[in-house]
């Protein structure tokens, strides 16, 4: 393998039950049950949501599977990039915050 | 992974024998004003296969002679640029056929390309006639459409929508339909098609103030163009995976093939028009293969559908048809 995140590796991902297999299985289930259905949310608002965690946290796989399952639950890509959007504010606004830990102690050091 | 259909069934204990011929879909020609790139027929400016007057005598002499046939349902290439349309819309209409056009809307603006005649009569056509008009519109937005269709496209559809609206059409109470299609533009499975008909239905009220009847959400199949985007691209394998993966017997089930018969240009029989444009043709059980020509109910109705790889998209997830999912 010549690269770290191979887009074939994508395929593999029901392999994480190679060992450890029982816990696997529960995660897939769980999983199943939280994206593959409607319930209080809609499946394409599972779609939405699991697209802005995937940039969130950076992961190609994610960002493939989850702009496949926007289209295929019906998103445009206006909504699509509005979730992205609300992934990327979330960090500004995570690191933003974090400020007022720099003030408070700024005011602490400050004569 | 081996994508042969058959092994499928097989796995799932289904045989698929013909249960009917209700509609004779009839693909009149493939001459069209648009050159779409998931065209499964091909279809653009520069083709000039076209059904000839005999071809068309013949299929309205089957639907006379066969009542239990109550659909004719003509397509193409846009099936408004033969010259003999209207006369074998109004001739189906006179024997009492529900008569369905598969309509690209565009052509109602877009000069006949090689006559140069004008087609803006076609909703009042339509309207007089009380044909049901199906008509593709992969997104109620401007970006997939003109993707998929071309640029330009979604504004001129919309345009076109708002004069079949003129004439009754998708109005309530009218009795006359417009229904749309929705395609997927690239290779991944339609949405949920109730779901993605009260999207369009709000957002083109609310935008543009058109409005429709149903939505038919309907799968790309993996065959002539779209099969060679996918090739070029490199996506032809993951996504007869992805149409194997989501094989579902229960839309199976309701495949069209199992309740039409799909005509060519040239009077041959086909399963559908998928296999019409593979060239696979249908035969009786004796392996002749069907024509118009010497039509018999009994020898259509008593084939073998045959099936291929492309199949699959027909049963993928909730499954497609020309009247949208099936299952």
């Amino acid at each position: 393998m010549s690269n770290y995140y191979e887009s074939n590796d994508l395929k593999k991902f029901g392999a994480i039950g190679k060992h450890a297999k029982g816990l696997a299985d529960d995660f897939f289930k769980y999983y199943g049950n939280v994206t593959g259905t409607d319930g209080a949310l809609t499946r394409r608002e599972k779609a939405l949501i699991a697209l802005a965690v995937s940039h969130a946290q950076k992961c190609p796989y994610c960002i493939d599977a989850y702009t496949t399952q926007c289209l295929e639950n019906g998103a445009n890509p206006e909504q699509m990039m509005e979730a992205v959007h609300v992934a990327a504010v979330m960090q500004a606004g995570i690191t933003l915050v974090h400020s007022v830990q720099m003030q408070n102690h700024l005011d602490k050091l400050v004569l | 992974m081996n994508h042969d259909f058959e092994t499928q069934l097989r796995k799932a204990g289904i045989e698929l024998p013909p249960l009917a011929v209700e509609t004779l879909q009839v693909n009149i020609t493939k001459l069209c004003n648009q050159q779409c790139r998931h065209c499964h027929v091909d279809a653009s400016p520069a083709r000039s296969e076209m059904m000839s007057p005999e071809g068309i005598a013949k299929c309205l002499e089957i639907l006379e002679r066969h009542p239990g046939i109550a659909k004719l349902d003509i397509t193409g290439g846009a099936p408004e640029l033969h010259p003999g349309f209207r006369g074998f819309v109004e001739r189906a209409r006179a024997l009492g056929r529900h008569v369905m056009v598969r309509h690209n809307l565009t052509v109602q603006l877009d000069p006949h390309p090689q006559t140069g005649a004008s087609m803006e009569y076609l909703p009042e056509f339509f309207a007089r006639r009380r044909v049901e008009v199906i008509s593709s519109l992969p997104y109620y937005q401007q970006y997939f459409t003109d993707a998929q269709r071309g640029n330009g496209v979604f504004g001129k559809s919309i345009e076109a929508m708002k004069r079949l609206n003129a004439q009754g059409y998708g109005v309530e109470g009218s009795g006359l339909a417009l229904n749309l299609v929705y395609n997927p533009v690239g290779p991944y499975l339609p949405p949920a098609q109730a779901a993605l008909e009260a999207d369009y239905k709000r957002e083109l009220k609310a935008k543009f103030g058109v409005l429709f009847n149903g939505l038919f959400t309907i799968t790309n199949m993996p065959i002539n163009r779209f099969r060679l985007h996918l090739q070029k691209t490199g996506q032809l394998e993951p996504y007869m995976d992805k149409l194997l993966a989501a094989f579902n017997p229960a839309a199976a089930e309701g495949v069209m093939c199992r309740s039409l018969i799909s005509v060519g240009h040239d009077g041959r029989i086909y399963d559908c028009d998928f296999n019409q444009m593979l060239e696979m043709d249908a035969a009786d059980r004796d392996g002749k293969p069907l024509s118009i020509f010497d039509f018999d109910f009994e020898r259509a109705l008593g084939r073998r559908i045959r099936f291929g790889e492309h199949c699959l998209g027909c049963t993928a997830g909730a499954g497609s048809s020309c009247g949208g999912a099936t299952a």
